[in-house]
């Protein structure tokens, strides 16, 4: 009960600081929508081009965002000298990894949501059919970007150039995650229902499992390192 | 005061990179005793409320509280601690009341409204209590993160120069709070620069220089002149 308690505190704590200070969402809806803009103008109106690109741009725009998101995980520690604090308090430090991995999904989902809205604005989409399995697949693609990215945000949080480092050591690990939702989006964009892409999400569900577990176990480790 | 002591370091030695900061340190605080550790900047006294505190290992050397060795159960050492250090350890986002319920919460304590109400009046913050912490001053921030200490109740207290930024009432406040800790047994270690009656909660004074301990005497009647001359002879002409 404690466990959840302080899970449930630090992701709290982390989303009300959010929607007080808004800091992260205003810089990452400016940022998707300088993204989205940059990438219509590029690809233009040619259907078919788009149609062979569009679940990368997708994900593109996701995984950037997630990237500045994930990046700023324990960037309000630091700020407020808060760090200590964390390290200090006593029990289970996979609490404050799994309280931080929530407010980080919230966050992101968030985003990604209002991305997903602009990209049918911007590429002039019909995510009707789509949508069904896209509710499946991005939940799920976005929890492995938030599992093992707010693992190495801890890892990273007290290196110098940790910006630099923090997407170096993520994307690597991330090739399964964003092969899979990549996958599995183009499937779905081109009208395939869910049970077709099974696979992708099969393989998403299981490296999402994996990162989670893994995270939960070494996050101890990481935050004494 | 117990006999026992409850935090001790025995020859601690602290090296960063090539550089020893603490050579070799030896220090007891006892149950319902408050030592005052003073000492030029960079003598070393923050590197060793850390040591005592599982921020940092020590190079060489042993320190336990409550029996517990800080490097190999720190775990076993967090409960028992209440840290004050530089930093306040408030979120400017969240209200004043927001805050103490959050560490609270992750300290494990069970402490219900009255209770953070209590702490908050206790420090002076209760009239701003919803307010969130960046419209404070340096002070209140301070007075913020003692109220976070003194609910925990903790068995030993690591004091980063406590009163710093405090105005008078808060000093008395804190010196009230600190006594009566002490009564209930608890050790505090506190690092301070001033020799005024912020000395006054202190049972010892130990003074740090040249990464050693180099005096460790009661405080006994001696005043603020006899203890800036002790701190004069150790700590600025130890080398």
């Amino acid at each position: 009960m404690s466990y959840a308690r302080r899970a449930l505190a630090v992701a709290w704590k982390d989303l009300a600081v959010e929607r007080r200070s808004k800091e992260t969402l205003n810089a990452l809806v400016f940022f998707s929508l300088l993204l989205l803009f940059v990438f219509q103008f590029t690809l233009g109106g040619d259907r078919e081009r788009l149609a062979a690109v569009l679940p990368g741009v997708l994900w593109l725009g996701f995984v950037l965002s997630a990237l500045l998101a994930l990046g700023r995980t324990f960037l309000v520690e630091r700020e407020h000298d808060c760090w200590e604090g964390l390290l200090l308090a006593p029990g289970d430090k996979s609490a404050i990894y799994l309280g931080k991995l929530v407010g980080n999904l919230a966050l992101m989902l968030v985003v990604e949501a209002l991305v997903l809205g602009l990209f049918v604005v911007f590429f002039d989409v019909d995510l009707g059919r789509a949508m069904p399995g896209l509710l499946v697949v991005v939940p799920f693609g976005t929890l492995g970007l938030a599992a093992v990215g707010t693992l190495f945000a801890a890892m990273t949080a007290n290196v110098r150039a940790r910006e630099l480092l923090f997407p170096v050591l993520l994307l690597p690990v991330q090739v399964p995650v964003l092969l899979a939702t990549v996958k599995a989006t183009e499937g779905l964009l081109l009208g395939e229902p869910l049970g077709a892409v099974a696979h992708w999400v099969k393989l998403l569900v299981a490296a999402d499992a994996i990162y989670v577990v893994v995270s939960l176990l070494t996050f101890d480790v990481v935050l004494e390192g | 005061m117990s006999f026992e002591p409850i935090v001790r370091a025995v020859g601690v030695r602290k090296v960063f990179g090539l550089v020893p900061v603490l050579d070799s340190v030896s220090l007891d605080v006892r149950g319902g005793e408050a030592v005052a550790l003073l000492g030029a900047n960079g003598a070393g006294k923050t590197t060793l409320l850390k040591i005592l505190a599982t921020l940092l290992r020590p190079t060489r050397g042993t320190a336990t509280i409550a029996g517990h060795d800080v490097a190999r159960v720190p775990e076993k050492v967090r409960p028992l601690l209440g840290v004050v250090a530089h930093g306040a350890w408030v979120y400017d986002d969240l209200t004043a009341h927001e805050n103490l319920k959050f560490w609270a919460t992750l300290g494990g304590l069970h402490a219900d409204a009255d209770d953070l109400t209590a702490a908050l009046t206790g420090v002076g913050l209760d009239r701003v209590a919803d307010a969130r912490v960046r419209t404070f001053s340096a002070g209140m921030k301070r007075r913020l993160s003692l109220a976070r200490v003194m609910l925990a109740r903790p068995r030993v207290l690591l004091l980063d120069e406590p009163f710093a930024g405090l105005d008078q009432r808060a000093k008395k406040w804190l010196e009230e709070r600190l006594e009566a800790l002490k009564a209930g047994g608890a050790a505090l270690l506190m690092v301070t620069h001033s020799f005024g009656r912020e000395l006054g909660v202190a049972d010892r004074l130990a003074v740090l220089a040249g990464g050693r301990i180099a005096l460790d005497t009661p405080r006994g009647s001696l005043g603020a002149d006899d203890i800036q001359r002790l701190y004069v002879v150790h700590a600025e002409e130890t080398p």
